[in-house]
């Protein structure tokens, strides 16, 4: 070995690069704001094509919580990845003598906490404006939120940063993610609407176990393919 | 290539021409009658179409990690074959579900799961297009994970509907039907390789068509 600067190990790179993006972001609090009332007003959209007779129809507001997750999910995605490239801050990123995976898991980590403080607001609002007993389990609930919020921004995160540099990226970037997602949409919104069922604990607990499956493939699969993506 | 490619186009055309036949004579089937011939072109052009999806996925996956050019013309061509064999069975699909099910579409484990393996390569196909340069490893990237979403989506969506329970088709395959239909499987998989053959060979030249005239540029 050679008399090198010490470099940080994997976590506390990631944890630099998230502590990064969270600081820029408490500054103006752009992303968090608009992403939030983006998904405030998606709800509020599909409300109006999903209430009848003033009920909502059966199951409806699990999928309305999770297409305003997707979609601000996405939003947020591309904001963050449009300010690193509008002020050219991805390539000192990608130059900086860090490992590239620990990069991405910064990155990511930085999505899922800004997607949190999202859902934060969005799920009561969810479960009070369409009389949804989710509240009632918390634990499931959360395990639900953390598995398929990390499982969509696992993707997100990856095909966000590949396209940064990519003509038409913002119409990409949801026509890219949206189809390999599906699995996650679909374990996400089954997963709540069981919570509303009295015996629905076992189907929870299966989707629950899927979203698990499912992060671990694709965080372990991003991981591997950030590096010979990202390289020029 | 060309040694077997011509081989490989005769032999599809005359498989081709022969299947109308061997299809015709194949027994009726009782419940579904003519409709069910729709069988013999709609799943071998799935067989074709899963074939070609994991053809993409390897090819990207060597393009990305052993940057090998050649690679990646192969899982342009494959992608686009997906799209292709992708129609064929999304259109025949609806035609026999109406007749059987009295719908145009179920959403059903099968159904669903083949619909969004082929959104996820007209995907590819649509970051290959409007890109911009560099778009070859992004397509990378995004081939490899398509494949390693067919088994969730397959496990998602069957448990999705499961739930819920609805008919489902059994396929037992009567003895007399064997013939025509691998006879169509074999036409359509001599097809598949002279159509990847010739569309690598596509690439193949235009990448050659390329080099030239950066090399004109260099000269310049």
């Amino acid at each position: 070995m050679s008399a090198e600067i010490a470099r940080p190990g994997f976590f506390r790179t990631a944890w630099l690069v998230t502590r990064k993006d969270l600081t820029v972001e408490l500054r103006s609090r752009e992303i968090v704001y608009t992403t939030l009332f983006f998904a405030v007003s998606c709800v509020l959209v599909f409300a109006f094509g999903f209430v009848k007779d003033g009920r909502p129809v059966d199951d409806v507001s699990a999928a309305i919580l999770w297409i305003a997750i997707a979609f601000s999910g996405t939003l947020a995605l591309g904001r963050t990845f449009e300010r690193e490239r509008a002020s050219e801050t991805l390539q000192a990123l990608m130059l900086a003598p860090a490992d590239r995976p620990a990069i991405y898991a910064g990155k990511l980590l930085g999505i899922v906490l800004l997607l949190g403080a999202v859902e934060l607001v969005v799920v009561p609002l969810v479960a009070l404006l369409f009389q949804a007993p989710y509240l009632a389990r918390p634990l499931p609930l959360v395990a639900l939120l953390v598995t398929g919020t990390l499982g969509f921004a696992a993707v997100g995160t990856l095909f966000a940063a590949m396209l940064v540099r990519a003509r038409s990226r913002d119409v990409l970037l949801p026509v890219l993610l949206y189809p390999i997602t599906i699995p996650v949409i679909i374990a996400g919104v089954r997963g709540t609407a069981a919570l509303a069922e009295p015996d629905g604990a076992a189907i929870v607990r299966a989707w629950i176990s899927m979203l698990v499956f499912f992060d671990v493939v694709f965080v372990t699969l991003a991981l591997w393919t950030f590096e010979a993506v990202m390289t020029e | 290539m060309r040694r077997t490619f011509l081989p490989a186009v005769g032999a599809a055309t005359v498989l081709f021409a022969a299947a109308p036949w061997v299809v015709a004579r194949a027994p009726y089937e009782q419940t579904m009658g003519l409709v069910q011939k729709i069988f013999y072109f709609h799943v071998p052009s799935a067989m074709m179409m899963f074939v070609s999806a994991f053809a993409c996925g390897i090819a990207s996956a060597i393009f990305l990690f052993g940057r090998r050019p050649r690679a990646d013309r192969l899982a342009v061509a494959a992608a686009e074959l997906v799209a292709v064999f992708g129609i064929i069975v999304l259109v025949t699909g609806p035609l026999w579900a109406r007749k059987a099910w009295g719908v145009w579409w179920q959403w059903d484990a099968r159904l669903t799961s083949t619909l969004v393996l082929w959104m996820i390569f007209m995907a590819y196909l649509l970051l290959r297009r409007y890109g911009g340069p560099g778009s070859d490893r992004l397509g990378a990237g995004l081939a490899l994970f398509g494949m390693a979403n067919v088994p969730f989506v397959y496990w998602s969506v069957n448990v999705w509907r499961t739930l819920h329970p609805k008919t489902s088709v059994v396929m037992t395959l009567d003895p007399g039907m064997r013939p025509a239909f691998w006879l169509s499987v074999g036409a359509f998989a001599l097809l598949y390789a002279a159509l990847l053959a010739v569309r690598v060979r596509l690439e193949d030249g235009r990448a050659t068509v390329e080099q030239l005239y950066l090399a004109l540029d260099e000269h310049d």
